[in-house]
């Protein structure tokens, strides 16, 4: 066994974790709603983009680029009439809510497009790879890493770099004292979550082309997400991608153990985070 | 200044109200008639009751943790798992009946509990739901790697042993039915006990001290612990109670199914989104509540039978549309109209010299 190379591989398949996470985390920060249906968005995403590239003959970079409007709107519209209602101290009502559209969203893609796998096309850039000395990388893992450094960069310049940012920063921090300066805290969650579907819409094309996907995979990506935010610390978009790596790193070293030891040890390094470091590794907010 | 002192043996705090009264005579005679349903129903319509019942009790402990205790579960399939599991080690390996294998299942879940209370103790609201999910996971794919078990795909209860349990031969001969038949009716008369005794317990725990610091920890946490309620305590006791209580259901779920494998037993549509559904369509933080989201989730089912993936995103829509508009439920709503509670569990201070009462807020 090359550990040099499973080494590797760990690290871009942080990456594919670190694009789930971005978005769950971004939501979370803002306003503390854990949205239990964002695996479920992820794969919608992913048959949109399937539905665009294959209706159209599209790439799939073309498609994924044209995708993110109407999943931005979607997102923007589920937060604006559906979720604002539910954010509140009780914390039942966000994530029972969430908890049913996964539900929803899960059983209209089978009804929709069946139980049957699929996978984006992505024509020779599948199996190209490049050769970095004794390892050799896939192309399509190496720009997803990329992708997902590029959006962590994005998401940093957002939220500390222009005006929307800001408000997204008062509003986690204060929402009444917000709401005096002239911040509209519901349209600001509402750009949030659309925001969260553009980083959803670009995790989605590394899903769907990366391995084959079907209906119900969504809740699985869900708990990766998830285990990425935790391991990285709340509120830390760089920490989020640290979480993905080690959850990746630590998920391909279990499968080159043995296969089935795959998604047990990313759980398995998940839990002993939680029990080292509570708020992960590199908490930022303070929750 | 004793002028202010009122003549304390004037006041007394009650819990009975008449709608209780009248449903504890009703409650019995439901018992009663349930008992009595395998001397004259069809084998078709004691596996429905089974279901019902069973979904009933995975229900009340859902309702437990989430509407009482605050302990938003997405994970108990965790402990339906794990107690089927331990289940079909105790009768598949060590040979014992199928009754003792249904206690080991739910001490077996109770001993889960303990490490998986250590991790997501940690977590709170809405990370806790999520770890508890994490842990679910971790038990189905370590289950999945025991190989004397089936791994990955299961296995079966050995032939026969169900037919062997403890009671089921005195059943057969008692009302002359195959052995089958007489296996169903055990199981459903263990489901009847499972859910009776359930809903008695928490109604009991409700009614006692405990269940009052329950409600000062959900309502607000700093002030309960003020007045000496240990929040962590009562949380991990409820949560150790739900675990035990699930085991027991998943394993006797498993010894009437008499079939296994990781993904079954593990599911999460199965064991948590119906369970979850039937409280928020019942109402959620009411002993009424599951009861009547049970009754209304089997209508549903077998309405919605014959339209596949149609029925789970039905389901789906309804639970969010209530949980949105009507958060109390079907039966929050009638409650709220009639003022009818079957289950009280609030304390009403009642006085002898003037009949005014000073009604408090629901459980509380």
């Amino acid at each position: 066994m090359n550990w040099l190379d499973t080494i590797v591989q760990g690290v871009l398949l942080g990456g594919l974790y670190a694009l789930f996470a971005a978005g769950l985390g971004l939501v979370f920060g803002i306003m503390r709603l854990v949205n239990l249906a964002h695996g479920d968005l992820i794969v919608l995403a992913a048959f949109l983009v399937l539905l665009l590239a294959s209706a159209l003959g599209l790439s799939p970079f073309v498609a994924a680029a044209l995708a993110p409007p109407a999943m931005v709107a979607f997102g923007w519209g589920l937060q604006f009439v559906v979720l604002n209602r539910t954010l509140g101290k009780d914390i039942l009502p966000p994530l029972l809510v969430t908890f049913g559209l996964s539900i929803v969203i899960q059983n209209g893609l089978l009804e929709g497009f069946s139980a049957d796998s699929r996978r984006i096309p992505a024509g020779a850039l599948e199996t190209a790879s490049l050769q970095f000395g004794p390892v050799s990388v896939g192309t399509m893992p190496l720009l997803t890493f990329l992708s997902a450094i590029g959006v962590i960069v994005a998401l940093n310049l957002i939220f500390y770099h222009t005006d929307l940012g800001r408000a997204f920063r008062a509003t986690s921090d204060d929402r009444a004292t917000a709401g005096l300066m002239g911040i509209r805290a519901d349209r600001i969650f509402a750009t949030a979550t659309g925001l969260a579907m553009m980083v959803v819409t670009i995790a989605a094309l590394y899903l769907g082309t990366r391995a084959n996907f079907d209906p119900t995979m969504g809740p699985a990506r869900l708990i990766y997400a998830f285990e990425a935010v935790i391991i990285g610390g709340l509120g830390s978009f760089w920490g989020t991608l640290a979480g993905g790596i080690i959850l990746g790193v630590s998920q391909t070293i279990g499968a080159a153990i043995n296969p089935e030891w795959q998604i047990l040890a990313g759980h398995v390094a998940f839990l002993l985070v939680l029990l080292a470091r509570p708020r992960g590794l590199f908490p930022r907010a303070v929750d | 200044m004793n002028d202010h002192t009122l003549p304390s043996p004037a006041w007394t705090v009650s819990m009975r109200t008449r709608a209780s009264s009248v449903s504890a005579a009703v409650a019995l005679v439901v018992v009663a008639l349930a008992f009595a349903v395998p001397f004259f129903a069809t084998r078709a319509v004691l596996q429905d009751l089974f279901f019902i019942l069973t979904m009933l009790v995975l229900a009340q402990g859902w309702n437990l943790l989430a509407g009482y205790a605050g302990l938003v579960s997405v994970g108990q399939q965790a402990f339906v798992g794990f107690g089927a599991y331990a289940m079909f080690a105790a009768v598949s390996l060590l040979g014992l009946d199928p009754l003792a294998g249904i206690l080991i299942g739910g001490l077996a879940a109770a001993a889960l509990a303990v490490p998986t209370a250590f991790f997501v103790f940690r977590l709170e609201g809405a990370y806790f739901a999520v770890g508890t999910w994490v842990i679910a996971e971790v038990v189905r794919l370590s289950l999945a790697q025991w190989k004397a078990l089936g791994g990955g795909t299961g296995t079966s209860l050995p032939s026969g042993a169900t037919r062997d349990m403890a009671g089921v031969r005195l059943v057969a001969d008692w009302l002359g039915v195959r052995a089958a038949q007489a296996t169903d009716i055990v199981c459903y008369w263990l489901a009847l006990l499972l859910a009776v005794a359930t809903v008695g317990l928490i109604y009991g725990l409700l009614r006692s001290r405990h269940g009052l610091g329950l409600a000062a920890v959900r309502d607000n946490r700093e002030a309960a612990r003020s007045i000496g309620v240990d929040p962590l305590r009562i949380k991990s006791f409820v949560y150790l109670v739900v675990a035990l209580v699930t085991g027991l259901t998943g394993a006797l779920i498993y010894v009437q199914k008499a079939r296994i494998s990781p993904d079954a037993a593990f599911s999460v549509p199965d064991w948590t989104a119906y369970v979850i559904f039937i409280v928020v369509i019942g109402g959620i933080g009411t002993i009424e509540g599951p009861i009547v989201g049970v009754v209304v989730f089997f209508v549903l089912r077998n309405l919605l039978a014959d339209y596949g993936s149609w029925y789970l995103l039905i389901l789906g829509l309804i639970g969010i549309v209530i949980m949105l508009f009507a958060p109390s439920g079907l039966w929050g709503l009638f409650a709220n109209r009639t003022g009818i509670q079957l289950f009280p569990v609030r304390r009403i201070l009642t006085g002898t010299h003037n009949a005014q009462t000073i009604k408090g807020v629901p459980h509380g």
